[in-house]
């Protein structure tokens, strides 16, 4: 036990007082929020050309509905198309704009032509398509003698709200399904890249040893399944002890982010929609309550512990697998690839299996991907914010834990052998040779 | 007394039988030489002694007591194959492998730190294993053996790939370990260095044991009766003569002024030695020639591979 301690540390601390790992753990989120702060910067960039349009308003119907705003400046100028034409190409103006009369009210196409020598950007061509739109529209209904109010008072929205069956059983709203998925999905995806990371770590590390040939060193004062144990229990400690800095980080970085270059994500960008699609802000406030509401019934203690439960047996059951593979290798990182398929496939398919688990929590999909032990470790945490039935929560840990225990077994079975075989390639019949010959 | 004993030991591998029925004991405080040809079993035996590796039947009895996981941190072991992290500064490598052998922190600091003073290596501490020639890894390699104080020391080809300063280093080292009591078992294939440094020798191929015991008895077993005399003067005429007469001895060599026989009987030497006397002959060396153990070597199990 302790010696298995003192080899844990070993693959701790030298990893974690690399620079490399130091630079990795700080320079990522930094890295990624100076990529979203550039992309932001992008998407909010406006470009401050004016564009002066002149408007042909055949129907007499757009005046004072085209105002001027962003850049864009409309003048009605009472001249001919061609005049106006050769005043765009003495840059009086940027562009003429013909809106014809809509002349049959049951004509829904409309095209409008725009003569310039520079094309209109894209935001400014929705802009406009969706006012003449709206104007068009307004001019139907007084055509049609419709009463506008009336008309609103058509639309309608339609909310299904999911109630329980039993009084008292906790009463859910038609958002939480988006907003269990949503955690649902984070925590599976969250588990795959831990393993995933952690599990090339371990392979990486053991091929390093194997390659530096102290090896037989080590296996003189420890046993081989120690060592294995050790790998996988310090480089796990590396991955976690970084995932724990980035939980930190991330939004720190974030917020000194907003507060030092003066922008913020979401907000703006939410308004900014908003405003667009002329949601009022009482009901977005009205909806980040409810949000919030959502988020505060889940279970998070349940799923959190549940959560950390599957990332350790997950990263257990993979991380020696690795191990095991690396330990067939040697140094060379196609052979490592090749052999360590069998291992990432099954990771993959897991994951991908997470969305269509998201899309029916309780489907038999989603049951039986969250007991088989290769996808469980993904699927369980990723379906637990949806409340599964407790047996299936238990017969799929039990049946995790005996896997994991198998697989760290077969592992070693397989490491024993594999760190000591130079030169030769390793097969996959060799290897389960391996596992069967006596200690 | 011995410090290692082994009783039909038997390891196979898939088909291969590496250990085929090995007893041999190693004598307490003695520098025992493992010897084989290459593949002959010598590694998979370390790896039984040393507990890396079980064996499928017979047992090994280290001073006594059968192997258990207690015994790794009485035995040091350098295999052939060097190795040590290369990112790792000299002095944590040494520390984190001292402690593995179940030393503390402190008595660990306290060896390594007696050990750096032995080679002039006081300022090395903070050095990265892969900043160092491979000379030094070598010393850092032996000291990561022998840090712990081990009982039995057993080194694998020590000398391959080291310089002669080097090779005289660790030699005094082991001569002096071997003063102060420690058991050496010493696995070659080079038998000029054998025949320096082990009191004692088993030699194994295709994993059995071919021949074991102290070197002197060895060289008995196998010598020729061979004698080399020297002598100015000239030789008797009848010496051909004797030799057919009596079939005592035989000439086997007869070089200028020095002759080479091989006596039958233990009394030919003394009848040879007096006849020539009589005679006049001026006898100048007498010397039983000895194999030496690479003849021997060559002898059991073909041309050895240097």
């Amino acid at each position: 036990m302790n010696k298995l301690w003192l080899i844990v540390q070993r693959e701790y601390l030298t990893r974690v007082k690399k620079r490399a790992f130091i630079l990795t753990t700080l320079l990522i989120p930094l890295g990624l929020v100076l990529f979203y702060a550039a992309m932001f910067l992008i998407m909010s960039y406006e470009d401050e050309e004016k564009i002066k349009i002149a408007v042909v308003d055949e129907g007499g119907i757009m005046n004072k509905v085209l105002k001027d705003e962003n850049d864009l400046y409309f003048s009605f100028p009472n001249e001919s198309l061609a005049n106006l034409k050769e005043k765009v190409e003495k840059e009086e103006y940027n562009g003429v704009l013909v809106v014809p009369k809509p002349n049959r009210i049951e004509v829904k196409d409309f095209t409008i032509n725009y003569f310039s020598e520079n094309q209109l950007s894209m935001t400014n061509k929705v802009r406009l398509e969706q006012k003449i739109g709206d104007k068009i529209r307004d001019y139907k209904i007084a055509e049609l003698n419709l009463d506008k109010e009336q008309l609103d008072k058509l639309r309608s929205k339609v909310t299904i709200d999911p109630e329980p069956i039993k009084e008292g059983d906790k009463d859910s709203t038609s958002m939480t399904g988006l907003i269990l998925g949503g955690v649902g999905g984070l925590l599976g995806t969250i588990i795959f890249f831990i393993v995933f990371i952690n599990g090339t770590q371990v392979m990486m590390g053991v091929m390093e040893e194997k390659t530096n040939r102290i090896v037989e060193v080590m296996v003189s004062s420890v046993k081989p399944f120690e060592l294995m144990l050790g790998k996988v229990l310090g480089i796990g400690g590396v991955t976690l002890t970084q995932m724990a800095i980035w939980a930190i980080l991330f939004p720190l970085i974030f917020m000194g982010a907003q507060l030092f270059l003066g922008f913020d994500f979401g907000e703006s960008q939410v308004a900014a929609a908003n405003a667009n699609a002329g949601v009022d802000q009482e009901q977005v406030e009205s909806f980040a309550f409810q949000l919030m509401q959502e988020v505060g019934n889940i279970n998070w203690f349940l799923i959190l512990s549940a959560f950390a439960i599957y990332l350790l047996l997950g990263f257990f059951m993979y991380g020696s697998l690795y191990a095991a593979v690396g330990s067939a290798v040697g140094d060379d990182m196609a052979e490592a690839q090749k052999l360590s398929l069998p291992i990432a496939l099954p990771i993959s398919l897991s994951f991908y299996l997470i969305f269509p688990v998201m899309n029916a929590p309780n489907g038999t999909l989603a049951v039986w991907a969250s007991i088989f032990p290769i996808s469980s470790p993904f699927i369980m945490p990723a379906r637990l914010a949806f409340d599964p039935p407790l047996w299936q929560v238990g017969l799929s840990l039990v049946v995790l834990i005996a896997t994991t225990i198998f697989f760290v077994w077969f592992a070693g079975r397989i490491y024993r052998v594999g760190i000591f075989l130079y030169g030769k390639k390793a097969t996959f019949s060799e290897m389960a040779k391996w596992i069967f010959y006596k200690g | 007394m011995s410090i290692l004993r082994l009783e039909n030991v038997i390891k196979t591998y898939d088909k291969h039988t590496a250990v085929n029925n090995v007893s041999f004991d190693v004598p307490k405080g003695s520098i025992f030489g493992l010897l084989g040809p290459n593949g002959a079993g010598k590694t998979s035996l370390i790896r039984i002694i040393t507990t890396i590796t079980g064996a499928d039947s017979g047992t090994v009895l280290l001073d006594g007591e059968k192997l258990n996981s207690n015994h790794p941190s009485q035995i040091g072991y350098m295999p052939e194959e060097r190795g040590l992290y290369k990112k790792m500064k000299v002095g944590e490598q040494l520390l984190y492998l001292a402690q593995l052998k179940g030393l503390s922190k402190e008595k660990a600091k306290e060896q390594i730190n007696h050990w750096f003073e032995k080679f002039n290596i006081e300022n090395w501490w903070d050095k990265k294993i892969e900043e160092l020639s491979k000379g030094m890894q070598q010393k850092i390699q032996f000291i990561a053996t022998v840090v712990h104080q081990p009982k039995l020391l057993i080194l694998d080809e020590p000398f391959s790939g080291l310089d002669p300063v080097n090779t005289n280093l660790i030699k005094s080292e082991i001569d002096e370990m071997h003063q102060n009591g420690t058991s050496i078992i010493f696995s070659t294939h080079r038998m000029e260095q054998v025949e320096e440094i082990c009191e004692h020798i088993v030699l194994i191929n295709q994993g059995q044991k071919v021949l074991e015991g102290r070197v002197t008895d060895v060289k008995n077993q196998f010598k020729d009766n061979l004698y080399k005399i020297k002598y100015t003067g000239e030789l008797p005429d009848d010496l051909q003569i004797m030799d057919v007469a009596d079939d005592s001895y035989k000439i086997i060599e007869q070089g200028k002024k020095s002759i080479t026989v091989q006596v039958t009987e233990e009394s030919a030497s003394n009848k040879l030695l007096n006849h020539l006397i009589n005679k006049g002959v001026h006898i100048q060396s007498f010397n039983e020639i000895l194999p030496t153990l690479n003849e021997i070597f060559i002898r059991k199990v073909g041309p050895s591979e240097q």
